[in-house]
Order: C-alpha cells, then sequence, then structure tokens
C-alpha cells in the first residue's frame, strides 16, 4: 500500500511538470523530498498545534480564556507568532561565540525532529518500519538533545545561561536511566524492540494493552511518566528554563526564530514522549475493542492478493483512523502533561537530583525485578492477536496454558478502566455540582459587606 | 512509507542512496575529526567529536549494527561527551582559553602520526574487507541473536565488565564525598 502512494506520487509530479518519466536520481530525489515534506509538515503542525493549546489550558487552568482574537477560537495564535518571530531582529550578544550560538538550536531540535522516523503511527505509515531498534533508537537521538541545551547555554556567554545549561544536562542525564528501565519492562513482555510490532502486539482488544500485562507494567508507566517530564525539561522539572527565576534559563539570549526552535524542539520532544508511552504502554494505534487488529490482516490480505486502488482504499482508510487514535492517545499523555505544569510548583535542583536518584531509580530498579520474575511465572500467550490466536476466545488462551495471563489481565483491565472512569465521572460531578455555587468572587454586590466603590 | 521501497525500484537506486549516505557520514567523521585536531578553542573541539561520533554512528546503521549505532549515540555522544564537555567547561579560567602549542611538541606529535598514519594505510590496504553487513543466521533480527549471546555465550566477560563499571561509580561517589566529610564548615 505504502509503495503505491509512494511510487505513483513523485512519477505523477515528474510526468505533469516535465513531461517524462523519473530516472533514478530524480526518484531518489523525489522520495526524499516527499519524506521531508511530509515529516516537516507533521512535526510543524504537532508544535503549532500544541503551543496554542498549551495556552489555552493554561488560561483555562487560571480562569481566563486564552488567546480569543487570532482566528476563532484563537487558534491561528501560533501562526501569528510564528510571523512574529520570523520577523524579529537577529541578535547575537557580541563575546558569544557565533558558530556555537548559531548551531545550538539546531542540535537540540533536529533530535526530536528525527526521533518522529520510529514513531508507529499506523501499520503502514510509519516513517521506517524496519527500525529493529525503533524504542532504543528515540531514546539514543534523544540523548543528543542535550548536547545541543548544554551548547546554548555556554555559547550564550551569560552566567544564568550556564547555570541553565548544567542543571538541565544533569537532570536529563539522570532521568535517562529510570527512562530507560521503564521502557525495558514493555519490551520484555513484547520481546521485541521494533515498535510496528509492539502496535500489532496491542491488537486484541484493551486487555492485551501491554500496560495492563502485569502490575508491574502499571508502575513502569507511572515512573516512566514521570522520568519523560524531566527528560524534556517539562514543569514540574522546568528547572532549566525556570522563568521565575533564570529569566529563560539556557535560551535567555535566544531571540526570533532560534528561539522557536527551543519551543518547535520542546513541543516535538512531548509529543514523541507521548508517543512513546501510546505505543509501548496504551496500545498504540489500536481500539479498545480489538477491531483494527481484526480488520487489519483481512483487509492487507485482500489487498496483496488482489492490488488494486479499491482493495487500496480500505487499507488506508483503516491506517488513517488508526493514525487518528495515535494521535489521540499521544495528545491525551501531552494534556496531562500541561495540566502537571499549570498545577505543580517547581522543585530545586537537589530535590529533583533527589528524587532521581534516591526514589526513581530504586522503584523502577524494583518494578523491573517484579515485572521480570512475574513474567517468569505467570506464562503469556505468544503470537500476534487475530492474526496467530482469537483475543477473545477463552479457548486459545488455555491451550497455550496462558489461563493465568488471562484472567490476570482481564482483571488489571477492569481495575485500571474503572479508575480512569471513576476519574472521570469525579471530575464530570464537580463541573456539574459547580454550577450551583455562587461566584462570590467575581459577583462584589452579592457580598453581604460589599459596598459601592466611590470615586 | 518504506524509504528503500520508495527510492530503490532496482538494486542500482538502492546502493546510490547508499553510497551517498556513506560518504555524508565519513566526510562528516572524517572532516569533523580534523576539526577536533585543528580548532583551537576546547569547546569547538567537543562539539567537532560530537560531530565525529554521529558521523561514525551513521555508518554502523549502514553496516545493518542498527544496535551498536544506538549504543554509540546513547554511550558516546549522550553521555562521554557530556562529561567532556562538564570538565572543559568547569575546569576554564577564563571563557574562551586557546592551545598555545611549542614547537618541539608539534614536532614529535607529528613525527608519531606520520608512523601511525603509514602503518593504518598499510593495514587497511592489505585486509579483505566483507563486501557488505554479516548478517547471516539473523532473520533480519540481529539484536536477538546479539541478547542471545551476551547472556549466552559471553556471560561472563559481560557481567565482569558491569562489575567493573559499578566499582567506577562506587569509587567515584565515595572520592567524591570523603573530600565534603574533611571540611567541616
Amino acid at each position: 500500500m505504502a509503495n503505491v502512494l509512494a511510487d505513483i506520487i513523485p512519477t505523477v509530479f515528474q510526468e505533469i511538470v516535465f513531461g517524462r518519466a523519473p530516472g533514478a536520481l530524480m526518484t531518489a530525489i523525489y522520495g526524499f523530498a516527499l519524506i521531508a515534506t511530509v515529516f516537516t509538515g507533521i512535526v510543524s503542525l504537532v508544535a503549532m498545534f500544541c503551543i496554542w493549546w498549551e495556552r489555552k489550558v493554561a488560561g483555562h487552568i487560571q480562569c481566563r480564556i486564552g488567546p480569543n482574537r487570532v482566528g476563532p477560537i484563537g487558534i491561528l495564535q501560533s501562526l501569528a507568532d510564528g510571523v512574529k518571530l520570523i520577523l524579529k531582529e537577529d541578535l547575537i550578544p557580541k563575546d558569544a561565540d557565533h558558530l556555537l550560538f548559531r548551531l545550538a538550536p539546531y542540535l537540540a531540535f533536529t533530535p526530536a525532529f528525527a526521533a518522529f522516523l520510529a514513531l508507529p503511527f499506523a501499520p503502514d505509515l510509519t516513517f521506517e518500519p524496519r527500525l529493529n531498534v525503533g524504542v532504543f533508537w528515540i531514546l539514543a537521538i534523544l540523548s543528543v538533545e542535550v548536547m545541543g541545551v548544554i551548547l546554548a547555554g555556554w555559547a550564550s556567554n551569560n552566567k544564568w545561561s550556564v547555570y541553565g545549561a548544567m542543571r538541565e544536562a544533569c537532570q536529563m542525564v539522570s532521568y535517562e536511566i529510570p527512562l530507560g528501565m521503564s521502557i525495558i519492562i514493555g519490551i520484555m513482555a513484547a520481546g521485541t524492540l521494533n515498535l510496528v510490532q509492539l502496535g500489532h502486539l496491542q491488537g486484541g482488544g484493551i486487555q492485551t494493552w501491554l500496560i495492563f500485562r502485569s502490575p508491574f507494567a502499571l508502575a513502569a508507566f507511572v515512573c516512566y511518566f514521570i522520568a519523560s517530564l524531566a527528560s524534556n525539561k517539562r514543569a514540574p522539572f522546568d528547572l532549566p528554563e525556570s522563568e521565575s527565576e533564570l529569566v529563560a534559563g539556557y535560551h535567555t539570549e535566544y531571540s526570533g526564530l532560534r528561539f522557536s526552535f527551543f519551543f518547535f524542539a520542546e513541543y516535538a520532544g512531548m509529543f514523541v514522549v507521548g508517543g512513546i508511552q501510546a505505543a509501548l504502554f496504551l496500545g498504540g494505534w489500536n481500539d479498545p475493542f480489538g477491531l483494527i487488529g481484526y480488520f487489519y490482516p483481512v483487509l492487507k490480505d485482500a489487498y496483496v492478493a488482489h492490488p488494486s486502488m479499491a482493495t487500496a482504499i480500505p487499507v488506508l482508510l483503516l491506517n488513517f483512523a488508526a493514525a487518528g487514535i495515535f494521535v489521540l492517545k499521544a495528545m491525551t499523555i501531552i494534556f496531562v502533561q500541561m495540566w502537571l505544569r499549570w498545577t505543580l510548583p517547581r522543585p530545586r535542583i537537589d530535590q529533583v537530583l533527589y528524587a532521581c536518584v534516591k526514589v526513581l531509580l530504586p522503584a523502577s530498579c524494583v518494578v523491573l525485578l517484579g515485572a521480570a520474575l512475574w513474567q517468569l511465572l505467570v506464562p503469556e500467550m505468544p503470537g500476534i492477536p487475530w492474526v496467530n490466536y482469537k483475543p477473545w476466545r477463552f479457548e486459545d488462551w488455555a491451550n497455550q496454558g496462558a489461563t493465568a495471563a488471562l484472567v490476570s489481565q482481564v482483571l488489571l483491565a477492569v481495575i485500571g478502566v474503572s479508575l480512569f472512569g471513576s476519574l472521570i465521572l469525579w471530575i464530570f460531578w464537580a463541573f456539574i455540582s459547580g454550577r450551583n455555587l455562587k461566584q462570590r468572587l467575581t459577583d462584589p454586590a452579592e457580598m453581604p459587606d460589599a459596598e459601592p466603590a466611590t470615586v | 512509507m518504506d524509504l528503500n521501497a520508495i527510492i530503490s525500484g532496482s538494486p542500482q537506486q538502492t546502493s546510490l542512496v547508499t553510497t551517498g549516505l556513506f560518504y555524508l557520514f565519513a566526510i562528516m567523521a572524517g572532516g569533523s575529526a580534523l576539526g577536533v585536531v585543528a580548532s583551537r578553542n576546547i569547546v569547538r573541539t567537543a562539539v567537532c567529536l560530537l560531530f565525529t561520533l554521529l558521523g561514525v554512528g551513521g555508518l554502523y546503521f549502514l553496516l545493518d549494527a542498527e544496535f551498536l549505532a544506538a549504543v554509540q549515540l546513547v554511550v558516546y555522544a549522550g553521555g562521554t561527551l557530556i562529561l567532556i564537555v562538564f570538565g572543559v567547561m568547569l575546569t576554564n579560567k577564563s571563557a574562551f582559553v586557546k592551545f598555545e602549542a611549542k614547537l618541539i611538541e608539534v614536532i614529535i606529535a607529528m613525527t608519531m602520526a606520520i608512523i601511525l598514519f603509514g602503518a593504518l594505510v598499510v593495514g587497511i590496504l592489505n585486509t579483505k574487507f566483507a563486501s557488505q553487513a554479516m548478517t547471516q543466521g539473523t532473520d533480519g533480527y540481529p539484536i536477538l541473536k546479539l541478547g542471545q549471546a551476551l547472556l549466552g555465550d559471553y556471560l561472563v566477560p559481560f557481567e565482569l565488565a558491569s562489575v567493573l563499571l559499578l566499582v567506577v561509580m562506587i569509587g567515584a561517589a565515595y572520592l567524591a564525598k570523603g573530600r565534603r566529610e574533611r571540611s567541616h564548615t
């Protein structure tokens, strides 16, 4: 399917523009250009949407509206910001190291950009599905981002920037350990580092999602979430850019388009991290009922048997639906991250490192040990749901001796879904019962001892 | 969107892309190594080293050694280099210190470098290198075999290496802590 798309578009373009079939080099160039456009487009769209959304969420948490002038609900605010940042003066401090100053934003942005390569948006819509080290690649390339931030702080020739850079380096590098260890638990349960395979493995319905594989996987999810907050320099671990302490930390001296690179890097990184959590723990592109996992092999086999436009369209539609689900899950994680930013206060750097080395690291070690023992003692179901076995049939599990696994997964899924559901209901109840409360703070005339102001 | 499938309808196209990428990564690695040696600013040296390591990582990817490339990025570019940069930044007396080498040091270093270069060239020209990546028996998933080898045939060296790293970590923590305890303020 992907080959149909990828072969047709460059060929059609070349024929329309130049009137002849493309040669080897031109096909290669068009291929690169297609990927570059789609890639850059997706990353920029994600970052712009997240910037707008962050300001809206911040506004509503702080009892104000947020951007609402540019576009219908302020949706074009990011565009306006982008235009403003492009038009700004390109300011480089006189004593700053010019080359490194210019280099640092690209070093910070490129890893977040490159990590999108491995994200499994849909079974056929992954940029590089053969990347056998998918998860590890994301971890590896995100550790190059530390260098960009350090350079930005150093090259600014500004003491406060250097402080921000140092704190950030300590924080990001130390939190990579619990990050990696939490990822290992999901990998252990799956047996593969390939993110597309991980997605296929979770296609049997909500009880096959890796977060419900064992209680330790749930703990690993929480550990990973906290560690990913720190690794993204995201509140409450946003000391590198602590706005109330260091002006802007390591990117104080950056203005205009260079500053927007750091911003893009942050939001792209948030999406990557949310994407990993969605892919590793929350079922990737699958819906809770296993429908996508059920229909995908059927439609794909139909396409492979008779390749044509008629059989390609259903597969394409399924892929787009799967990509939508994946993006929704990643956006939910980002949403939770935004809540935390505007709710929690900021700890000191020694408290941050204490939390990493003395709390999160032992916790993730214990969780890793527990998950490994669980996997040894509770035999699991081998194979891909709907392809090798039917996940909703009890006999299939019992034949493989995996009854205990099925029972535990269903139990954990029920507990997890009911916890989540009760949270949602609680918020809903608060929202409904809050409507009856009098707005004392905004309506002084209703207060008993209020007096009209005399001018 | 399979990159190779997009680009390669034929083996010639695949090797065109691979050759181009090889030259890109090789120039990045070699040119940055030159920059490491030739630069007079310590921090720029470290940045050139970063690009050298990234170039070598890219070459590992071209050799189908994906795990090794990712490990190179994590350990070298994301760990060792950060340490080097920390050391450089925290031990600088002034902002942008420059190297000043004496003439006799330059002469000795050049002699040793030329001898080493000659030896390397002779060695490389006389070696029979494999024409493509050695991935037989891995069924396209070499990490499985790597993991089985590390925890199977090579378990003892693996454990010894991790014990060594643990000893290093404990020793460093002890040394750093000892100095603080002695000064009672």
